[in-house]
């Protein structure tokens, strides 16, 4: 009988290629995802060094970052050019990149184009117990399928393609259990707002989430995304939740999916990966769901999270110093005086999108709240963003993109958009956002640009109210 | 690589907890194809304030920054290691780092030093007037007024500071075990393959 082990230890052993004297291992890498902003220094190395990429049927490309979410074609079907040079170039980089060395290669105008974290799972190419890399931090979200998923920066994007291995150290284990049922008007990105809210920005540093309890077995493979997206937000590197019907039910079918026999043989292999009953972790918070309300965050760390009842809280009161300083910054940087009401809090521009919160279940979300009320006045911007084209897709087959376009609400093709900046969606300095991204940091959706965080039905609300709102007060 | 082993100079007493890498590098610098340059971006929201501490004639150009908690969170852009190293620091002095950020200092040659809040506190009153001087093979950073700290760090980020090593040649020396493993992997799941070749 071999020792009770955790998810996080069943996927690490079955990747261990070598295992050197000091205990870093060489791990096999099962899915790389490749996108045009963290590569093109990785491919350039490659050259430089005269290596070829070792897997490319392990590879996947597709733009994200830099693209333009406004139309990519012209009526007459031609592709339209991208304004900024260097957003292009990035582009040009991996559209040469991508099949000089063999890799399979989404482009920008592929029905199936989208944000990377979007569409590996969507296309079945993400699988529970498979280690996947990407060089992008919210990598992590793949752990919603039970995949041990994880950010990687360019030189190891280069020793992936290289090798198709990392060089790594165990994570030490951490178990945030959610027990009981959410109320109404509260879905995956509020409870992951609390646990980050809970354990803090460093809260999961050197550890590996993995996310357990009755309230996270009831979400949808969507919201199991959202929660896992984030635990980098709670400073671990990646999350986990365990595969189960709802995992294999979301996945069958999709097309780089194991098909027939190599199906029945991946979920009997995939049914054994849940941790073990007598498993224990290093660390283990426990959450009461009934505890979550609709969040919202007040600062420039995605810790600083209070409920939408709650208040901006007072510097002063923090315990921790450092923690006073930086809350007094991020106020001062937010344009918030302590003890405001959230509620009050006016609201000028609103993003529905990111690889936190673009899937069809939170167009759906946002789209029930928004059916039959208009954009507020005071709001001058507002975007959905679809995750892919084919949630676009699914979405438009559905009517949703109708119910946005007629509250004044813009429908944008796929794209990072407005979460990070670096394509023309953008918040102008000292205005707010009503966010379903994943980072409030300064500057993060442009300079001077103030961020509040929330789901895609809390966004959806302040949308139609002009303020952050609690949205269980326009749910019927 | 760069190695190294001895880094003495001023330290940029900047002391902030959970800096994320957004603030070191904003994303609208990621946008290029090359690693040079990026030291121009470095930390662009803070240096848009005409008496910050990284453009003052004291430590512009210092080799070594202290910082607090969580140095390096959010994004795992390597990007900020390289502006980092192009604003000339090789050793970064911090509580705790994210664990991506680290990872990607070390590949760039720049030592991320772990010490406990009140020896950065003693550090960030030193920088303001004196030098630091860190050693790696000895894994200590001493003052003039022979404050003397030890720092741990893993063994294998140590060799591969001290040597300047690049890890995918060392890697490429288990490639015969990279292809056992793949053989094996193959015969056990062979459904783990894309079922689109």
């Amino acid at each position: 009988m071999t020792r009770p082990r955790t998810l996080y230890e069943k996927i690490w052993d079955a990747h261990v290629v070598e295992q050197r004297p000091d205990g870093t291992c060489l791990i096999f890498i099962d899915r790389h995802l490749v996108h045009e902003v963290t590569s093109p220094q990785a491919f350039a190395g490659l050259r430089a060094s005269g290596r070829t990429v070792r897997r490319p049927d392990l590879t996947l490309a597709v733009p994200d970052h830099n693209v333009p979410t406004t139309a990519r074609l012209d009526a007459a079907g031609n592709r339209l050019p991208i304004a900024d040079r260097e957003s292009a170039a990035q582009l040009a980089a991996l559209e040469k990149n991508a099949p000089e060395y063999g890799i399979r290669y989404i482009d920008a105008v592929a029905p199936e184009q989208g944000i990377v974290h979007v569409v590996g799972p969507e296309q079945g190419f993400s699988l529970p117990g498979t280690t996947i890399v990407c060089g992008d931090s919210h990598t992590a979200c793949h752990g919603g399928i039970g995949a041990l998923a994880f950010g990687i920066g360019t030189s190891e994007v280069e020793h992936v393609l290289a090798t198709q291995t990392l060089l790594l150290q165990p994570s030490k284990t951490m178990e945030v259990r959610v027990e009981g049922q959410v109320g109404p008007g509260v879905s995956a990105k509020d409870i992951i707002l609390h646990i980050t809210g809970t354990i803090g920005a460093a809260g999961g540093t050197g550890h590996v989430i993995e996310y357990t309890g009755s309230a996270i077995r009831a979400l949808s493979i969507e919201g199991r995304l959202t929660v896992s997206n984030m635990a980098i937000e709670g400073g671990a590197r990646a999350g986990l939740i365990a595969p189960d019907e709802v995992t294999f039910t979301y996945l069958k079918g999709r097309p780089y999916a194991p098909k027939g026999a190599d199906w029945d043989a991946a979920v009997a292999y995939w049914k054994t990966l849940a941790s073990d009953p007598a498993a224990t972790y290093d660390k283990v918070v426990v959450i009461d769901a009934a505890d979550i309300a609709p969040s919202v965050t007040w600062g420039t760390s995605p810790e600083d999270v209070v409920p939408i009842t709650g208040v901006v809280p007072d510097p002063a009161a923090f315990a921790d110093p450092s923690k006073q300083v930086a809350a007094a910054k991020s106020l001062a940087y937010m344009g918030l005086e302590p003890g405001t009401r959230m509620q009050d809090v006016p609201i000028e521009n609103i993003f529905i999108g990111s690889c936190t919160n673009s899937r069809i279940e939170d167009l759906r979300a946002a789209a029930a709240v928004i059916k039959g009320r208009k954009k507020a006045a005071n709001v001058r911007w507002a975007i959905v963003v679809p995750g892919s084209g084919l949630v676009k897709a699914q979405a438009e087959a559905e009517g949703l993109d109708r119910i946005f376009i007629d509250a004044g609400i813009e429908w944008r093709e796929p794209g990072c958009s407005a979460c990070l900046a670096m394509n023309p969606d953008k918040v102008p300095a000292g205005e707010r956002c009503a966010s379903t991204s994943n980072r409030n940091f300064v500057g993060r959706q442009g300079p001077g640009s103030r961020t509040h965080l929330v789901s895609p039905a809390m966004a959806a609300a302040a949308a139609v109210t002009g303020k952050l709102t609690d949205v269980r007060e326009l749910m019927a | 690589m760069t190695p190294i082993e001895k880094v003495e100079g001023r330290a940029i007493p900047f002391g902030l907890k959970n800096v994320d890498t957004d603030v070191i590098i904003p994303a609208h610098w990621l946008k290029t194809t090359t690693r040079e340059g990026m030291g121009r971006g470095a930390f662009e929201s803070l240096r848009a304030d005409p008496d910050n501490l990284f453009d003052s004639p004291v430590f512009k150009g210092a080799p070594i920054l202290i910082a607090g908690d969580n140095f390096g969170c959010g994004s795992s852009r390597e990007h900020a290691a390289w502006a980092l190293g192009d604003l000339g620091i090789r050793v970064v002095i911090a509580p705790s780092y994210s664990d991506i950020f680290s990872g990607n200092a070390v590949k760039n040659g720049i030592l991320p030093v772990v010490l406990p809040q009140p020896a950065i506190d003693r550090l960030m009153e030193v920088a303001q007037t004196d030098p630091v001087h860190v050693d790696l093979d000895t894994q200590t950073v001493t003052t003039p007024f022979q404050d003397r700290f030890t720092f741990e760090i893993d063994p294998f980020r140590k060799m591969c500071l001290l040597e300047g090593l690049d890890e995918i040649s060392l890697t490429e020396k288990s490639d015969a075990a990279i292809g056992a493993y793949e053989a094996q992997l193959d015969a056990d799941r062979p459904w783990m393959r894309p079922a689109i070749a």
